[in-house]
C-alpha cells in the first residue's frame, strides 16, 4: 500500500513538473500560435541555472553558490527569458514552418553546449548534488516527496491562474486575435512582433520554471535528459489534452506521462532482461502513435478551446 | 588537411543532398516542414541490410565483391529494392496520415504529425534490428591517395559517382518528361496546375516516391561510408533542412548545391571551432539564410 502511494506521489511530481512545461508552450502555441521546436532547450537553459545557482561549490566548475530553492527557481525563469528574448528577436520574424526548424536547432545547440562547455556544465557528467528543499522540512523517502509534491503543486497552481488571468486579460484577447489573423491585429494599433516576443519570451520562462523544478527534485542535471524526444513529448501532451486550454495542457501531461510510465512498468514486467533497450523504444513508439492517432480521430485534443463570444457581441 | 577536409565535406554534402531533394520538394509542394523525411533515410538505410542478406543468400556472383570496392551486386540490386521499399512507406505515411490531415487541417498539424511519424519509425528501427552499429560488409579497403595528400576510400568514390548519376536522371525528368514538368508546375502554384488540367494527386505521389527514393540511397551510401545507426537519419535532420533551405524549396540544383554547402562548412568549420560543436553549425547556416535571404540560393522571391 505505502509502495503505491509512494509510487503515485512520485507519479504526479514528474507529471505536474511536465505540466508546467506543457503550460508554457500552451501561452506560446495554443494562444499565440507560436511554434516551438525547441521546448527540451529551455528547459535545459532552467535546470541548469538551478544547478548552478543552488548546487553545491565545486572545483573547476562555475557556480554552487549554494543559494535558496526560490532564489533558483527565479533565476531560472530568468535565465530562459533571457535567452527566449535573444532567440526571439533573431527567430519570430519567421513563418510557422521555419520557426520551427530553427527553434528545433535552437535546441540542438543548447543541448550541444550542455554537453561540451564542462566549466559551466559539468560536461557529460553533469552537475550533481543539487539540494531537494523538502530534506530540511521532512524525514524519509516519503515525507519527503509528499512535501515536494506540495511544492510542485503550489507552483502548478500559481502558473496555472496567473496564465488563466493572462489569456482572459486584454493582452491574452490579443495574443488571439494574432494567432488568428496579425494584420487585422495590426490594423487595429497592435504590434504582432511585440507581442510575440512577450508570449514567447513569458512561455520559454514558464519552460525554464519546469526544468528547475525537475533538477531540484532528481537532485542532479545531465545533458542526456534535454534530447529533443523531450520537445516531441511536450508537444505530444499538449495536442492529446488540447491546445489553447490550460486545464487540458495538464491533463494531457498527466496522461501522456502516465501511458510512458505504465508502459515502461509492463515492459519491464513482461519483456525479458536482455532486449530490456528494445522496450525503451517500444515507449517511444507508443508515445509517437498517440500523438499521430489524436491529431487524425480528434485533433483539438480531449478539451480543447472553449469558444468564446464577447459580451459586447450578443444580443 | 584542408583539401581533405574538402574531399570529406563533398562526399558527407552527396548524402546530404540525397536526403534533401525529397525534403526541399514536400516543403515546397505539400507546404509543410516534414520533420520525419530523415527517417526514410534510416528506413532506406536497413531495408537494403534485409535485402542484402536476402540476395547473399543466392550466392555466386550477388555476393562477390566488385573490384576495389567493399560491395557486390547484391548490395546495389539491394539499394533498388530499398528505393521501392522506402517509397511504399512514404506513400502510406502519405495516405494514412498526412494527406488526411492536410484535408481535414492546416499545414501545422502535419508537422506536429511528423514529430510523431519520426518517433515512432526511429524507434520502430531500433525495436527491429537494436540499437548497435551495423555494417552491410566487413570487407577491407585500400584507401586511394589523390594529389595534396587526400585519402578516399573506393566506396566514396562511387558513393560520389552514384550521386552525380542520379542527380543528372532528375534533372533530364524534371526538364523532359510531361511528369517531370507537371511537378514544376504543381510546385510554382498547385491551383493553377489543377486549372491546366494536371492530376495533383499523381503527382505528389511521384514527389513522395522520388524524394524516399533519395532518401533511400542517401541512407544507403551512408551505411556503406559509415555505419548503420538507428539515428542515422536522426542525426542528419538539420542538415538535411539546412540544405533545403539554403538552396531554396522545391528546386532540385538548390537541394544539391545546399547540400554541398552544408557538408563543406561542416567540415571546414573544424578547423576554427572545436569538433564537439560541428552539429550546430547547420543550424548557424539555416539562420543566415532566413535573416539574408529567407528564399534561398535558388528560390524565387514570393509577393
Amino acid at each position: 500500500m505505502i509502495g503505491l502511494v509512494s509510487y503515485i506521489v512520485f507519479f504526479l511530481i514528474l507529471s505536474l513538473i511536465f505540466g508546467v512545461a506543457v503550460l508554457g508552450l500552451n501561452l506560446q502555441w495554443g494562444f499565440t500560435g507560436l511554434f516551438n521546436a525547441g521546448v527540451a532547450g529551455f528547459t535545459a537553459i532552467g535546470a541548469y541555472t538551478m544547478a548552478i545557482l543552488t548546487g553545491p561549490a565545486r572545483d573547476a566548475v562555475f557556480g554552487g553558490f549554494e543559494l535558496p530553492f526560490v532564489v533558483g527557481l527565479i533565476g531560472a525563469m530568468v535565465a530562459s527569458g533571457t535567452g527566449a528574448v535573444v532567440v526571439g528577436l533573431a527567430t519570430l520574424k519567421l513563418r510557422h514552418e521555419y520557426l520551427a526548424v530553427a527553434t528545433f536547432g535552437i535546441a540542438v545547440t543548447i543541448q550541444l553546449v550542455c554537453l561540451n562547455w564542462e566549466y559551466l556544465t559539468g560536461g557529460t557528467l553533469g552537475l550533481i548534488g543539487i539540494p531537494n528543499p523538502s530534506k530540511a522540512w521532512a524525514d524519509g523517502p516519503l515525507a519527503q516527496n509528499a512535501f515536494y509534491l506540495g511544492v510542485v503543486l503550489v507552483v502548478v497552481g500559481l502558473t496555472f491562474v496567473a496564465l488563466e488571468r493572462i489569456v482572459k486579460s486584454p493582452w491574452g484577447r490579443m495574443l488571439k486575435a494574432i494567432r488568428e489573423d496579425d494584420v487585422a491585429a495590426a490594423s487595429l494599433g497592435k504590434s504582432p512582433e511585440r507581442v510575440r516576443l512577450e508570449a514567447f519570451v513569458l512561455g520559454c520562462m514558464i519552460m525554464g520554471l519546469s526544468g528547475a523544478l525537475y533538477v531540484a527534485f532528481i537532485g542532479y542535471v545531465s545533458p542526456w535528459d534535454f534530447l529533443p524526444i523531450v520537445t516531441f513529448q511536450i508537444w505530444t501532451m499538449l495536442i492529446v489534452g488540447g491546445s489553447a486550454n490550460n486545464r487540458g495542457a495538464i491533463l494531457g501531461a498527466l496522461i501522456v506521462w502516465g501511458v510512458w510510465t505504465m508502459s515502461g512498468f509492463v515492459i519491464s514486467r513482461v519483456v525479458p532482461s536482455e532486449i530490456q533497450a528494445q522496450g525503451g523504444a517500444m515507449q517511444a513508439v507508443l508515445i509517437g502513435l498517440i500523438l499521430v492517432v489524436t491529431l487524425l480521430i480528434r485533433p483539438r485534443g480531449l478539451i480543447g478551446e472553449e469558444l468564446h463570444v464577447s459580451r459586447h457581441a450578443r444580443s | 588537411m584542408i583539401l581533405q577536409h574538402v574531399a570529406d565535406g563533398i562526399l558527407s554534402g552527396a548524402i546530404v543532398a540525397l536526403g534533401a531533394i525529397g525534403l526541399s520538394f514536400t516543403m515546397k509542394m505539400l507546404r509543410f516542414a516534414n520533420f520525419s523525411h530523415s527517417e526514410l533515410l534510416t528506413w532506406g538505410a536497413y531495408s537494403a541490410l534485409v535485402f542484402v542478406a536476402f540476395f547473399s543468400s543466392f550466392g555466386g556472383f550477388l555476393d562477390q565483391t566488385i573490384g576495389p570496392f567493399s560491395f557486390g551486386p547484391g548490395l546495389l540490386l539491394a539499394m533498388l529494392c530499398a528505393c521501392v521499399a522506402t517509397a511504399i512507406i512514404a506513400l502510406l505515411l502519405h495516405r494514412f496520415v498526412f494527406d488526411r490531415l492536410s484535408r481535414m487541417a492546416g499545414h501545422m498539424t502535419m508537422v506536429f504529425a511528423s514529430f510523431g511519424v519520426a518517433l515512432t519509425l526511429r524507434h520502430l528501427v531500433v525495436l527491429i534490428w537494436g540499437s548497435d552499429p551495423i555494417y552491410y560488409s566487413r570487407e577491407l579497403q585500400f584507401a586511394i591517395l589523390l594529389p595534396g595528400n587526400v585519402r578516399v576510400m573506393p566506396d566514396q568514390v562511387f558513393l560520389l559517382g552514384l550521386t552525380v548519376v542520379v542527380v543528372i536522371a532528375l534533372h533530364l525528368f524534371m526538364a523532359r518528361s510531361r511528369t517531370g514538368i507537371a511537378m514544376r508546375c504543381v510546385a510554382e502554384s498547385p491551383d493553377l496546375a489543377r486549372a491546366s488540367g494536371v492530376n495533383v494527386d499523381r503527382i505528389i505521389t511521384w514527389v513522395w516516391a522520388i524524394g524516399a527514393s533519395g532518401a533511400a540511397i542517401g541512407g544507403v551510401l551512408y551505411g556503406m561510408t559509415v555505419q548503420l545507426r538507428p539515428e542515422l537519419g536522426f542525426s542528419l535532420i538539420l542538415p538535411l533542412f539546412a540544405a533545403a533551405i539554403l538552396g531554396g524549396t522545391g528546386s532540385l540544383y538548390g537541394a544539391v548545391l545546399g547540400g554541398l554547402i552544408v557538408g563543406l562548412s561542416e567540415n571546414l568549420s573544424v578547423m576554427i571551432i572545436p569538433t564537439t560543436y560541428k552539429p550546430a553549425v547547420p543550424f548557424l547556416l539555416i539562420l543566415a539564410v532566413l535573416y539574408f535571404r529567407p528564399e534561398g540560393i535558388f528560390g524565387e522571391r514570393s509577393r
